[in-house]
């Protein structure tokens, strides 16, 4: 079998250029090791309810007090609690690192144990960083993580842009075989590189979406921010119900960013 | 059957290798040494029975033995499913275990699983596992008014506490008939796949005593009280929150203050001392919702002793007499809690949360025909803020106890009487024997009693309860 295999791969080699990336030098890397609010060189909050909840009908009022967003032993917690607050019946956070780290390509990640139940909708997720001056959809979105959490074992990865945005995401879903994602810690991750980005789970890459499957313009060569979020209620999920357990917190053990080599071009 | 023949003697062969290869380098006998555990093997019912294993219909109970068979013609996959034919109502009910004489190690699956459908849409009283005789069904599990269409779809079973089903005889087992005219029933239930997985996506446990809820209650040294309404959810992969009832030993009891009272692996509570202790449960370290906090005044006076001969009295319960067959004490309507008492051999029943309960004894009822009052013996510390209503119920020849639900009066060939006490009639702290006389429109009709129903908002003590 073994020699057969190593034929097989030799026989594609011969004369196409085999283009070999490595993630191997970090730019960015959150561990949150330091007990209290998260670093505030690297991550900002969105605080409110947005416009129209976020533009989902979302129901959390987001905050950065540390009900809902605290680092402890080691690890980031991202809180969504039932209570009334400022004229919402839920509050939550919601952290981004707009205009504080921006990056064109590379391997994004975060290593997380999610939040489960109905209504309960967890994301990690970047978008373009000119969305200021070139407003979503244009601006691009790649949801490296999205899931429900009435499916608790199904992953949602995701691009958006202009013509394939909301409802006409290009997007995949993923069922972990024998595990779910609120029992344990999980790596979520992309690779980004001019004309792809590769959706990962752990070691499994479970997606490729490259300019052929957008019904769009091809939106990512550009820099994007990151954005981690716990979402409650919206159009994506539904209400919570009277089973759905509060408060949920989905736990960051790290976030690392690694900057887009080509080993053919160095 | 050739090809699974020639896959045995392929494994067979292949483990004697394993062996020899691990036999080669084999040392002293390590600190690690394991002891001997049964077979892990999951299978119930895929194709056939798996080994050892048998079906064993409720027959004393009532259940139509003819209601199983093995079908090849509708499957879910495979060869082979399990049919049963729900009989009708009146013609007894479906209802069966799936044992194995070859004990299995079920620790490392964390569900049992099927796949089903119906004839009709319909819905299942009880699908579980754990029927076993000599453990009294120790590790019982039921999901109860289980929903099947008449597609073949999966259900999942999960398991409380995996860790405790090292040594398991009760694979499957479902009871479902109709069990009244117009209840569905006359329709066909399909199996196939039954098995006990290890699905990796049972989690969240959520178990509870008491269905949740956080009770109080009063009683006395001496009462033994079981924990009962034992819960244990699991959220399935579909998002689902599953609930299955759970036997008393996948459960760990505490007591907050053991000189008050006890708990044992069954869930009885044993009162032994003054005082107030909180009953608390976990399963595999995961706390349960529900408690009780029982509180005892302390020891009881003993009723007064009946003077009556013995050959005078239909007794229902007294220490005095030899006791009828009654059904309950504790009738399954209103919310009235029940506790057992026994000091030194002297037996009481307590009533607590009343609003009514009824003590039934149908099988068989009782002709008091040649009797003239019921006289029981009742102790409250409480005062009553209304009266309290005794009824005495005869249920007449029907066969059946006739009630309108919203007045509680009898209805078509039931017969009744019912006596008042005031409060000034109850007081406090004190032994009070009660007669009721088997008038109204008991006069005439007293050869089917079947029923006494309390009424009121006192906790008391209940003894000596007999006709005369």
């Amino acid at each position: 079998m073994l020699p057969l295999m190593l034929l097989l791969i030799m026989s594609c080699n011969t004369d196409e250029t085999q283009t070999v990336f490595n993630f191997s030098e970090l730019t960015l890397q959150e561990e949150f090791d330091t007990d209290g609010a998260p670093n505030s060189d690297v991550w900002g909050f969105d605080i409110g309810t947005g416009s129209n909840g976020w533009g989902n009908n979302e129901l959390q009022y987001y905050t950065d007090r540390t009900e809902n967003v605290q680092v402890q032993n080691g690890v980031l917690l991202i809180s969504a609690q039932r209570e009334d607050f400022e004229g919402s019946s839920y509050t939550s956070a919601r952290l981004l690192t707009k205009n504080k780290f921006e990056q064109k390509y590379g391997r994004f990640e975060a290593r997380m144990r999610l939040p489960y139940g109905q209504g309960i909708w967890p994301a990690f997720w970047m978008l373009g960083a000119d969305i200021d001056e070139n407003p979503w959809p244009a601006a691009g979105e790649i949801d490296i993580m999205e899931v429900r959490g009435q499916a608790p074992s199904v992953l949602i990865g995701s691009v958006h842009g202009p013509g394939y945005s909301g409802g006409s995401a290009i997007s995949k879903e993923y069922t972990l075989p024998n595990d779910r994602l609120d029992t344990g810690f999980h790596i979520f991750g992309i690779e980004w590189g001019p004309e792809y980005v590769n959706f990962y789970v752990d070691d499994v890459l479970y997606n490729q979406i490259t300019p052929e499957d957008v019904t769009g313009d091809w939106v990512f060569d550009k820099p994007f921010y990151l954005l981690m979020n716990l979402a409650v209620g919206g159009t994506f999920v539904g209400a919570p119900n009277e089973e759905t357990v509060f408060p949920q917190t989905m736990l960051v053990d790290y976030v690392r960013v690694y900057k887009y080599m080509n080993e053919n071009q160095n | 059957m050739k090809k699974k023949k020639y896959i045995d003697i392929r494994f067979s062969l292949l483990s004697a290798f394993i062996f020899a290869v691990f036999a080669s380098c084999e040392r002293d006998v390590s600190d690690e040494v394991e002891f001997a555990t049964f077979p892990a093997n999951g299978d119930v019912f895929i194709d056939g029975f798996s080994s050892g294993l048998d079906y064993f219909p409720f027959v004393d109970a009532g259940a139509d033995p003819e209601a199983f068979s093995v079908v090849t013609d509708d499957v879910f996959s495979g060869t082979s499913a399990i049919r049963f034919d729900v009989p009708s109502f009146g013609n007894g009910f479906l209802g069966a275990t799936f044992n194995t004489t070859a004990n299995r190690d079920l620790s490392g699956f964390d569900a049992l699983t099927f796949y089903a459908k119906a004839s009709q849409a319909a819905t299942i009283d009880a699908v579980g596992f754990g029927i076993s005789g000599p453990t009294n069904n120790k590790f019982l599990v039921t999901g109860n008014n289980i929903g099947v269409s008449t597609r073949w779809e999966k259900y999942v079973v999960p398991i409380p506490d995996p860790s405790k089903l090292t040594n398991e005889t009760g694979l499957f087992f479902l009871g479902e008939g109709a069990s009244f005219e117009g209840d569905e029933g006359g329709y066909v239930l399909w199996f196939d796949e039954v098995k006990f997985e290890k699905l990796g996506t049972i989690a969240q446990p959520t178990p509870a005593i008491f269905n949740g809820r956080d009770l109080v209650q009063q009683t006395f040294n001496g009462a033994n009280i079981l924990i009962n309404d034992l819960t244990q959810t699991f959220n399935l992969a579909s998002g689902v929150n599953q609930t299955v009832s759970a036997a008393p030993s996948y459960f760990t009891f505490t007591s907050s203050n053991t000189d008050v009272a006890q708990v044992n692996e069954l869930g009885e509570i044993s009162v032994v001392g003054s005082g107030t202790a909180m009953i608390t449960a976990s399963i595999a370290g995961v706390k349960a919702n529900g408690s009780l906090a029982v509180t005892s005044t302390g020891d009881i006076v003993s009723a007064p002793t009946p003077q009556f001969p013995e050959s005078e009295v239909i007794s229902l319960f007294s220490n005095q007499y030899t006791d009828v067959p009654v059904d309950t004490f504790r009738a399954d309507f209103g919310n009235t809690e029940i506790s057992e008492i026994t000091v030194n051999g002297d037996d009481f029943k307590f009533y607590s949360n009343l609003n009514f309960v009824g003590i039934q004894f149908q099988n068989p009822t009782i002709d008091a025909t040649e009797k003239g009052s019921l006289f029981l013996d009742i102790y409250t510390n409480d005062t009553a803020t209304g009266n309290f209503q005794i009824q005495v119920r005869d249920r007449g020849t029907n066969g059946q106890l006739d009630t309108d639900i919203f007045t509680g009066q009898p209805t078509e060939d039931d017969a009744e009487t019912r006596l008042n006490l005031t409060p000034a009639q109850l007081p406090a702290g004190q032994w009070i024997t009660v007669e009721v006389p088997l008038t109204g429109s008991l006069t005439n009709q007293k050869n089917n009693l079947a029923q006494i129903v309390f009424v009121g908002d006192i906790d008391f003590l209940l003894d000596n309860v007999y006709f005369r």
